[in-house]
């Protein structure tokens, strides 16, 4: 299963942390896991269709969309960081 | 092997405890670079709200704390960052630097503070006297100004 995070204005509009799914078939790229999650319309739907607003991290290194992925990886999205 | 210290809390921090650490047997520092950030006032704003992501942020900011001693040949460093609701007037985050030399120590701290900003999991949400509540946009300025020094050394 793959382990899905959400922080900061994605978690507030999508109304969790996170969620765990099952890797699809014939996904490779956190941009395979981008267009799923945007097929479910919605909050997600908006979200995701704008990757350009998102920073992705697979298994808490930063990541590009292309990035491949494995079932079991921890994916995180999240807008441009904030902190210091 | 220079002494890095990295932690995220919710608690507030003391700088002096935390240099008289830094320099615990390092009879070779000939000066410490300290910055300590603040919540900045202003526009109504009554507090921040800081968010994080548990295990990435420790291992980036230990990614750009060993990365600043090996660039500066620093002798050791210390990143505190704090989480959760504070207040204007209150400390954020602390960055020290330990070096032979005061130039080291100085750069040390901007180059840290500067990869904190941008390269570390944290999200600001500034929270305002009339009850409004707004995410921090990343500013332009402070990408260019990490841009400066290149990439981060592994």
């Amino acid at each position: 299963m793959l382990r899905i995070l959400y922080f900061a204005w994605l978690r507030d509009r999508l109304g969790t942390p996170g969620e765990t799914l099952p890797l699809q078939v014939g996904a490779h790229s956190v941009q395979d896991l981008i267009d799923q999650l945007r097929a479910r319309g919605g909050a997600y739907g908006e979200i995701f269709a704008k990757p350009e607003l998102i920073r992705v991290a697979v298994n808490q290194s930063f990541a590009t969309i292309d990035a491949p992925i494995a079932a079991n990886d921890e994916i995180a999205f999240f807008p441009p960081v904030t902190g210091g | 092997m220079p002494c890095v210290t990295v932690r995220v809390q919710a608690e507030t921090f003391d700088a002096t405890h935390e240099t008289a650490l830094l320099l615990r047997g390092q009879d070779e520092v000939g000066g410490i670079g300290a910055f300590t950030g603040i919540v900045r006032g202003g526009d109504g704003l009554v507090a921040l709200e800081l968010e994080h992501y548990p295990g990435m942020t420790e291992s980036m900011m230990r990614q750009i704390a060993d990365s600043a001693c090996a660039r500066f040949g620093l002798t050791g460093c210390t990143v505190i960052h704090r989480v959760g609701r504070l207040e204007v007037g209150m400390p954020i985050v602390l960055v020290l630097c330990a070096a032979a030399h005061r130039k080291a120590a100085l750069a040390g701290t901007e180059f840290m503070m500067d990869w904190l900003k941008t390269g570390a999991p944290f999200w600001k949400r500034e929270e305002f006297a009339n009850g409004r509540s707004e995410w921090v946009q990343p500013r332009a300025q402070d990408d260019a100004a990490t841009a400066r020094w290149g990439v981060l050394d592994q």
